[in-house]
């Protein structure tokens, strides 16, 4: 498949197609980053976190509308307040969420699978009914449009290096939140033996509210992040779903290094091999390859060593 | 400090505690004593909010917790340290204490912890699951002291600690409760231990106290009796 192309051309695409994957990559990163957080902490399978994801999505897109329309003067740094907007309203959404439905299931994992997944498709059919059904752009502030060339052929655009940059500064606050702050220190206990963590004064109530809503926060600057890449639709989050899952599974659960290691391989794998394949193609010689990997290390890539 | 009254406590149908009722003063150290499977882990564990008591209620310094939340209790000054010590394995041993600062909501560890246990000082950096099963008891009891109870729950702490430590861990009990001023109740099958660290001895028998009697005029023989198979 590689005959077609001199070696210029093949070193080329490569780059502009791992570049690609690299943006790719930062949406999975937050993605995963939100689900990995969900599932290693309360073990509940957020099928809606796709849909929570475009909520950071919907209200970027009425952050740039709003202010193209009113305040036209702040338009250059509109995306900023956006994403904080969009943490805050998948958040509190994910808040809400917890307290109304996932707090009576903790104790039945397939309950809470189904009802996310029913909460998925309200939440697609809501977008619907007040979004509409076409897919919506974002328009960007100048400074996030065109490209640095590298080489003549090679060029890198801007709003890739914005979203990785971003996603690298929000790997870092969730680093710190979890292991270096009092609340991150009080969710790995829960994590870890809720019964425990309760008998030891922690009000693991509070912090299973919390933690939601932080995964379903951080999946909502995904949104944000993905409204630069693609455009956004009701049903745009179904899409990400499945990758997502497979990343944090691939990654092992637990490790906030795997899960960034493995978006990396899977967005990286991808990204590449679409170029000479068909989508399907690569996507199945993927999913083999995480399947094969999975047979060897049952735990993920990472996992802890310690006596248990 | 402590007051349990009328406590039962089931499993779904199954009745496993019929009817407790006892109390601990101040600074005072109980033993509970009694043979596998009499329900001395279930006594430890509805006192703490994990297993729901049935019928009866249970009272910290005039409080009733009985129907309260685990963490709840904690705040209200009692602290636990389970049969097999649960300490949180991929912690470290200074993030495991620090969790129960969690209601105080003090950053440092308190010196005097660690004064008691020299050992954890050391080996602040690494992961709980990684120390040995007699530090690990340590580090249990370290992480019950430091949310600052009036009553200290410890089940059966001896379990599986060579003789020599465990008569070191009776002198550590009696200094905690001299320095802390709290009191204690201990669960315990050794009663040898026992003798050496409480100022009460009970002792459970299928659910019923059967025996209650202070440290000074216990009868050591009928005792060890209801201990034997
Ligand atoms: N989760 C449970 N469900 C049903 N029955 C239980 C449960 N846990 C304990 N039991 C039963 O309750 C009784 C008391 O158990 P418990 O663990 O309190 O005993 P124990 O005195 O702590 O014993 P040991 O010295 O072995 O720790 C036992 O008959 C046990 O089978
Ligand atoms: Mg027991």
């Amino acid at each position: 498949m590689f005959a077609d192309y001199t070696w210029t051309e093949l070193g080329s695409i490569f780059a502009m197609q791992g570049f690609a994957g690299l943006i790719l990559f930062s949406v999975f990163v937050l993605m995963a980053l939100g689900l990995a957080i969900i599932f290693g902490q309360m073990g509940v399978i957020n099928m809606a976190h796709g849909e929570f994801m475009i909520l950071g999505a919907y209200v970027t897109y009425l952050c740039s509308n709003l202010v193209e329309a009113y305040a036209p003067s702040l338009f250059g740094v509109y995306f900023f307040f956006a994403m904080a907007l969009a943490f805050l309203a998948a958040g509190a959404l994910g808040a809400l969420v917890e307290w109304s439905l996932i707090r009576h299931l903790y104790k039945r994992p397939l309950d809470t699978l189904l009802a996310t997944w029913g909460l998925s498709l309200i939440l697609q059919q809501a977008y619907r009914s007040i979004f509409g059904a076409r897919e919506v752009g974002v328009s960007l502030p100048n400074w996030l449009l065109g490209s640095v060339p590298l080489t003549d052929i090679i060029e890198i655009p801007i709003n890739g290096i914005f979203v990785m940059v971003l996603t690298f500064v929000i790997a870092i606050g969730v680093y710190f939140i979890l292991f270096r702050s009092r609340m991150g220190m009080q969710t790995r206990a829960v994590v870890q033996n809720r019964v425990m963590a309760g008998a030891v004064g922690i009000n693991t109530e509070k912090v299973d509210r919390h933690t939601f809503a932080l995964g379903c926060g951080i999946a909502g600057i995904a949104g944000s992040a993905f409204t630069m890449i693609g455009s956004t639709g009701p049903t745009a989050g179904q899409l990400y779903i499945v990758d997502t899952f497979l990343i944090v599974v691939f990654g092992g659960a637990a490790s906030l290094i795997g899960t960034i290691a493995s978006s990396f391989a899977i967005s990286q794998a991808q990204s590449t091999m679409e170029f000479f394949l068909s989508g399907s193609m690569a996507k199945v010689l993927t999913l083999l390859t995480v399947v094969g990997i999975l047979m060897l290390r049952p735990e993920g890539l990472f996992s802890l060593k310690i006596r248990r | 400090m402590l007051n349990v009254a009328h406590y039962h406590v089931a499993y779904g149908q199954s009745e496993v505690l019929h009817g407790l009722d006892f109390t601990v003063a101040p600074g005072e150290i109980t033993a509970i004593m009694g043979r596998n499977g009499m329900g001395k882990t279930t006594l430890m564990k509805s006192l703490m909010g994990i297993v729901p008591t049935s019928d009866g209620a249970a009272a910290v310094d005039g409080i009733d917790i009985t129907s309260m939340k685990s963490y709840d209790r904690v705040a209200n000054g009692i602290a636990y340290v389970p049969q097999g010590r649960m300490i949180f394995p991929t912690m470290t041993v200074q993030e495991n204490i620090e969790t129960g600062l969690s209601i105080s909501g003090r950053s440092k560890v308190p010196d005097d912890i660690y004064e008691l246990f020299p050992v954890l000082l050391d080996m602040k950096g690494r992961r709980g699951g990684n120390l040995s099963g007699g530090q690990q008891q340590q580090l249990a009891i370290a992480r019950a002291l430091a949310t600052n109870p009036k009553v200290l729950l410890l089940d059966e702490p001896t379990e599986g600690i060579q003789p020599s430590i465990i008569r070191e861990m009776a002198r550590v009990l009696r200094r905690i409760r001299d320095e802390k001023d709290l009191s204690i109740v201990v669960s315990e099958q050794v009663l040898s231990f026992a003798l050496d660290v409480a100022d009460r001895v009970l002792v459970l028998e299928n659910g019923r106290l059967v025996h209650d009697e202070p440290r000074a005029s216990v009868d050591e023989e009928k005792v060890a009796a209801f201990l034997s198979v």
